[in-house]
């Protein structure tokens, strides 16, 4: 997103690792405890929900993040990296629904529209950095 | 918006460096407005006028 690593950046990868390694926890010990007790009624549907939340959590940091930066111009990159995302995973989700819905692909997971938003903002880091290199500078 | 910050740096033999670390933004922001790819908030831009001791005015002017 930046050349340079701001205290909030570094707040943000902080925050970042502690979800990742807090889904890899809760996604192979909700997988282990579906294999081993076959959970059912309302404590299956939390067990299930559990891997969803640190990924939640992802997301609040993305949006705490944005608004710390006291950059605007970092603010205003980061805007369009996110436009880029979102527009990225709706079109490309909606495009595969219509299809789907014909009976032309398999259904795919909702929980893939994540994994679609970060590749999207992976897309957009590299459209700010491509329309940076065209402005120049010293 | 065109701007006047390059020659009013060059002026002052203010690197963009410098300019950025006066305005507390980063480099990258002094760049994109000196090339006029962003056009600062009046927030910011107020503030680039106290750093050249300026009117707002003779630093931004009405253009493509």
């Amino acid at each position: 997103m930046v050349a340079r690593m701001t205290p909030e950046h570094r707040r943000y990868t902080r925050a970042v690792m502690l979800l990742m390694g807090g889904y890899v926890a809760t996604l192979v010990g909700v997988n282990l405890f579906f294999k081993n007790s076959a959970p059912t009624g309302l404590g299956a549907y939390a067990a299930a929900l559990l891997p969803a939340l640190p990924v939640i959590g992802v997301f609040v940091a993305i949006g705490r993040l944005l608004t710390s930066l006291r950059d605007e111009y970092q603010r205003y990159l980061m805007t369009r990296q996110i436009l880029i995302a979102t527009g990225f995973t709706l079109s490309v989700a909606t495009a595969w629904g219509f299809v789907e819905s014909f009976g032309l692909l398999p259904h795919v997971p909702a929980f893939y529209a994540t994994v679609l938003w970060f590749a999207g903002l992976g897309f957009g880091g590299c459209v700010n950095a491509l329309l940076e290199r065209r402005g120049g500078g010293e | 918006m065109k701007n006047r910050l390059k020659v009013l740096r060059a002026e002052r033999n203010w690197s963009q460096a410098d300019l950025a670390e006066k305005l507390e933004v980063s480099r990258q922001s002094v760049n994109a407005i000196e090339t006029g790819k962003y056009d600062p908030s009046l927030p910011l831009a107020f503030r680039i006028a106290d750093v050249f001791e300026l009117p707002i005015e003779d630093i931004f002017q009405r253009g493509d």
